[in-house]
């Protein structure tokens, strides 16, 4: 053994003090051998690894480090961590040391008997003392073949580390620019994504030092020996930043950046990663990302779209998307049709980006879809493919009459209405929808396929009872018969006739005619058709009737603006409709509540019939008799107050002059029924002649008809009626308010814009000995609406309500006191009128208030001071006397010696 | 003496004046000037855009018919003010006003002071600056009594006194005749 030891000796002083390189082989083949062991080689180097010299201690640790490279294997456990531990410390040690340190770190973490713990000390020793930039490529190299060599070995003991460790990979790869190196860095990178390390929080920082390198741009130097190319930089760098759904937030915006990028192989780069990525992100549960990046491909192949062809050049949009189909059109046929939702939308977002890209996707992926629709046979999967089938079928902004589709047409209808006869109604539901879709589009029907379809319908509206099946077909029927009336009437409103009327089919079916009825009708030949179909099935149930009448409105309501269908509304459906609604009236002198919801809808669509003002409305003059009968004969409430708006409705509509025979003494019924009924104070029919007064007053009013003084004045005359006088204290309020259902714009009534203002300036004085001759409970009710004249914005109304206010408040009434706070604030406002006779009347005001009792107005006093000290300042000397006045008995309000 | 305490004795001093007045009056027989007749509308008066400026007749018309705290009489009336004794600047914001005791031992002269103080407080913007003084040579005590009318602690502590402030609305109130 002394031998050995002086032999070994020997070679350490020869390769350390001698520089003699081919020692360090010979002393590894002695270790080999078992010649000597390592423990004795390094007591051997003792005293060189002690040195004073970095470089005799830098001799001394390459030795050991290239004879741990060849013997790592060998090495026991115990052997090992004492050598980590030499390692680690030398770390710390001088620069020339580091690469044989590092080397020798390297072979020690290829052992396989690698002390627990020891990885990640090894790391943290690593992280903390090298600054890997810093150094020469080769020592770089094998920090990151440390780093590899125990991600492998040590997996569980890293992902310990969690972030620090991600966070020590980023800090020594940053600014890497070898190839070599980067194509480890990228594996580790890969490693740490696919292995599931955990990010932390430098999600965004390991994104930002690997995408730096993107897109890759190399050309490898001529005689590169290590043969590495563009291609498998590109893919590695690829594997990494499409890794992970993580950074597709980041990813997706760096990619349609770089697109703009005028290097080609950047821009193919781009287009390929983007689209691994799209493929990777639609199968991540994230919305917003996903909507993303279908838009950024979306937005790519509108791009590629535009692109100027050569003569000679390929395609780049073709070349694209078939790629994008090559990756896509497996998944459509896979058994088990997993990916189908996502290579749906893939494909669907490339294809709606241009008609081109239409064309080519459609062209391609519509017969797959066909025939994969043919081969299944569970209804699931095949409801699956007739919605992404009906994706692609939906027209879009881009569609043209020359689709592509058309050359599908025959087999897209067969599969649509063998879709149809299914027994899912899953499956039933979403043929309908491409049913719709095809018939939206000119020339993907035949006139015998529509036919066919139309039938299809007609059976499952009368067959099926599934209520999400029924709305989808009335939906259905509703939209094709907007483009097919023809069929709808020869087919499809027979055969529902014949139903509704055989008298047979129960209640349900009957319901689902009527809906399906009116949903088809919005085309007025099919209006025509229908309706009185409609009309038919009222001599059902109260409940069918109000169904029906529902169905009529909603007719009316979509054909606001159609002329035509306005006048048969008026011509046929009206007539009937009145005639019901008298019936019913009658009935419902004893009937009860069913019946009032009937009469309610058949208002409702009288009403909404009567908006449009150029339609002439037949027998005008029998009509308003017999609203006007209605509203003064009949005793329930609805129906008579119903009757004199819509009756209101058209006489504020007719042309002037017109109308004067219902109101003049000697020509009508009105004015008798007014004038007698309101005069007859024991008269049962008082109510419905005051709402009928009413009404038409609102009417005349509206239009600024001098006919409606002489009716307001009738109302002013009821405020002192004692059964009637609040009544027509709330009609003021009727007059000065919007009306939701009649007479207002929306229904095209005649309103002059300042009816509130004149009304006002007319009546206000009116108004007033109203006040103050009515009772209480009246006052209370007209109140509001003097105030309301105080906040108009017209001058005059201001001045002749303040007028007629003064003395009212000389005298209060009583109701007054629950209005003061709305009656100051207005008061004081315009006491800063620019009028100035405003102001001084409502100086006068705010004077008479002072001597309302003292506990009602006292809270206003610190108010009104403050107030009136701004007109004291009035340019006007008039409106300062009243000011003073005013202010003066303000002061003494309250005060000792005051009042 | 802090102004306090002065406005303090400014209060019991006119309280005095007042508990005493009830039972004697002063100057039993004064002289009786006619009222002055309201000031005529004149056109530019009714003109909305014609700017009025604030003129001595108008301060005039703020307090002539202020009652004299002794006699069921106005200001006006025993003469104690005068047209011709207001002056007012209204670009300026300054009103001065001389007023005229009917003896000059008037004990009443300061609560009339008060009175048109408090008058032309109440009734004129705050940008005017009010001075409010004895007519020079009429009053014996004429220094004092200006003295306490221009402190405007001493005017405002008089006006706490809810005694004091009784009497000064009574002067101010407008009498129905």
């Amino acid at each position: 053994m002394a031998a050995d030891n002086s032999v070994l000796l020997g070679l350490v002083e020869e390769f350390v003090s001698g520089q003699v390189d081919s020692k360090a082989a010979e002393t590894s083949t002695g270790v080999k051998n078992g010649q000597f062991t390592i423990l004795q080689l390094v007591e051997a180097l003792g005293v060189s690894l002690s040195s004073s010299q970095p470089q005799t201690r830098g001799r001394g640790v390459q030795l050991l480090s290239q004879v741990l490279q060849e013997c790592y294997s060998s090495l026991s456990e115990r052997e090992v961590e004492v050598l980590l531990a030499f390692y680690e410390n030398r770390l710390k040690d001088h620069y020339v040391i580091i690469p044989h340190v590092l080397q020798g770190l390297k072979a020690l973490t290829k052992c396989s008997v690698l002390p627990p713990g020891s990885a990640v000390s090894v790391l943290k020793s690593i992280f903390q003392d090298i600054h890997v930039q810093s150094l020469m490529l080769a020592e770089r190299s094998c920090v990151y073949n440390i780093l590899i060599s125990l991600m492998e070995s040590k997996e569980e003991e890293l992902k310990g580390l969690g972030a620090d460790f991600i966070f020590g990979f980023v800090q020594s790869v940053d600014g890497e620019r070898d190839p070599r190196n980067l194509l480890l860095a990228f594996q580790v990178a890969r490693n740490i994504i696919q292995r599931g390390y955990d990010l932390g929080k430098f999600v965004e920082e390991l994104f930002e030092v690997m995408s730096c390198y993107f897109p890759i741009d190399f050309s490898p130097p001529p005689s590169d020996p290590r043969g590495i190319t563009q291609e498998e930089l590109v893919l590695s760098l690829r594997a990494v930043l499409t890794g992970t759904s993580q950074f597709a937030e980041f990813l997706l915006p760096l990619i349609i950046e770089k697109l703009d990028s005028d290097i080609q192989s950047a821009k193919v780069d781009s287009l390929q990663t983007l689209f691994v990525s799209c493929v990777q992100v639609s199968q991540t549960a994230s919305e917003r990302v996903e909507s993303a990046g279908l838009s950024a491909l979306s937005a790519l192949v509108s791009c590629l779209s535009r692109s100027v062809l050569n003569s000679d050049s390929e395609d780049v949009l073709q070349v694209f998307l078939s790629l994008v189909l090559k990756d896509c059109q497996h998944h459509l046929c896979e058994p088990d049709l997993k990916l189908v939702w996502p290579s749906a939308k893939l494909l669907q977002a490339a294809a709606g980006a241009s008609y081109r890209a239409s064309l080519i996707v459609s062209a391609a992926i519509i017969p797959a879809l066909l025939e994969q629709y043919n081969n299944r046979t569970q209804c699931a999967h095949r409801r699956t493919l007739l919605e992404v089938l009906q994706g692609f079928v939906q027209p879009t902004a881009l569609s043209r009459p020359d689709s592509v589709l058309v050359a599908f047409q025959q087999s897209l209808c067969g599969v649509v209405f063998s879709a149809l006869t299914e027994s899912s109604a899953g499956l039933q539901v979403t043929a309908t929808r491409v049913l719709s879709a095809l018939g939206q589009q000119p020339g993907l029907m035949a006139q015998t396929d529509v036919e066919k379809a139309v039938d299809h319908l007609s059976r499952l509206i009368l067959e099926e009872d599934d209520p999400k099946l029924s709305s989808a077909v009335v939906e259905c029927s509703g939209s094709l018969a907007h483009l097919h009336p023809k069929a709808f009437i020869s087919r499809l409103i027979p055969r529902l006739k014949e139903e509704i009327l055989s008298g047979q089919s129960d209640a349900a079916v009957r319901q689902r005619c009527v809906t399906a009825l009116a949903s088809v009708s919005s085309l007025p030949s099919v209006v025509q058709e229908s309706a009185p179909v409609l009309l038919q099935v009222c001599g059902f149930s109260v409940e069918e009737v109000a169904a029906v009448c529902i169905s009529l409105q909603k007719i009316a309501e979509h054909a606001r603006d159609s002329e035509e269908i306005g006048r048969f509304f008026h011509d046929i459906i009206i007539p009937h409709l009145l005639g019901l609604c008298l019936q019913a009236a009658l009935q419902t002198r004893d009937a009860g509540q069913p019946s009032e919801r009937k009469k309610q809808h058949l208002w409702d669509s009288t009403c909404h019939s009567f908006t449009s003002p150029q339609v002439e409305i037949p027998e005008i003059d029998r009509l308003l008799l017999q609203l006007e009968d209605l509203s003064c004969t009949c005793t329930h409430l609805f129906s008579f107050t119903s009757a004199a708006k819509c009756f209101a409705g058209l006489v504020n509509k007719r042309p002037a002059g017109t109308h004067r025979i219902y109101l003049l003494p000697q020509s009508h019924a009105l004015n008798f029924v007014i004038s007698v009924e309101l005069e007859n104070t024991s008269s049962a029919q008082r109510t419905q002649a005051f709402t009928l007064l009413l009404w038409v007053s609102k009417a005349l009013l509206l239009r600024y008809h001098p006919l409606s003084t002489a009716l307001t004045d009738q109302l002013f005359a009821l405020l002192s009626d004692p059964a009637l006088g609040s009544q027509a204290a709330d009609g003021f309020g009727v007059l000065m308010s919007d009306c939701l259902d009649v007479l207002n714009r929306g229904c095209h009534a005649d309103v002059r814009i300042m009816y509130r203002q004149r009304f006002f300036a007319e009546n206000s004085t009116k108004l007033v000995q109203g006040f103050n001759s009515a009772e209480q409970v009246k006052v209370n009710e007209l109140l509001p609406l003097l105030l309301e004249a105080l906040s108009c914005a017209d001058q005059a109304v201001q001045l002749s309500t303040l007028s007629c206010l003064q003395p009212v408040l000389l005298e209060p009434p009583e109701a007054l006191r629950n209005q003061l706070e709305a009656l100051f604030s207005r008061l004081l406002a315009l006491t800063t009128s620019p009028a100035m006779k405003v102001r001084i009347a409502s100086l006068q005001c705010v004077h008479a208030l002072s001597r309302l009792p003292e506990h009602t107005v006292l809270p206003f006093r610190a108010r009104v001071l403050k107030a009136l000290a701004v007109p004291l300042d009035d340019k006007k000397r008039l409106v300062r006397k009243e000011a003073v006045a005013a202010r003066a008995e303000w002061f003494l309000l309250g005060s000792p010696g005051g009042r | 003496m802090n102004s306090h305490q002065q406005a303090n004795r400014f209060t019991q001093r006119e309280l005095q004046v007042i508990m005493s007045g009830g039972t004697r009056l002063e100057n039993a027989n004064p002289l009786i000037f006619q009222r002055s007749g309201d000031r005529l509308l004149t056109a530019t008066d009714e003109d909305e855009d014609a700017a009025d400026p604030i003129d001595d007749r108008e301060i005039f018309d703020l307090i002539r018919s202020i009652n004299d705290p002794e006699h069921p009489l106005s200001l006006k009336e025993l003469n104690v003010v005068e047209q011709m004794r207001v002056n007012v600047n209204d670009e300026e914001s300054t009103v001065s006003v001389e007023f005229t005791p009917t003896i000059p031992h008037c004990s009443m002269a300061t609560l009339i002071g008060l009175s048109l103080k408090v008058k032309l407080l109440r009734s004129l913007p705050d940008r005017f600056k009010i001075d409010v003084h004895i007519t020079p040579g009429t009053h014996a005590s004429e220094d004092a009594v200006n003295k306490q009318l221009a402190d405007k602690e001493r005017v405002a502590a008089a006006l706490e006194n809810s005694q004091l402030l009784e009497v000064v609305n009574q002067c101010l109130s407008t009498r129905t005749m």
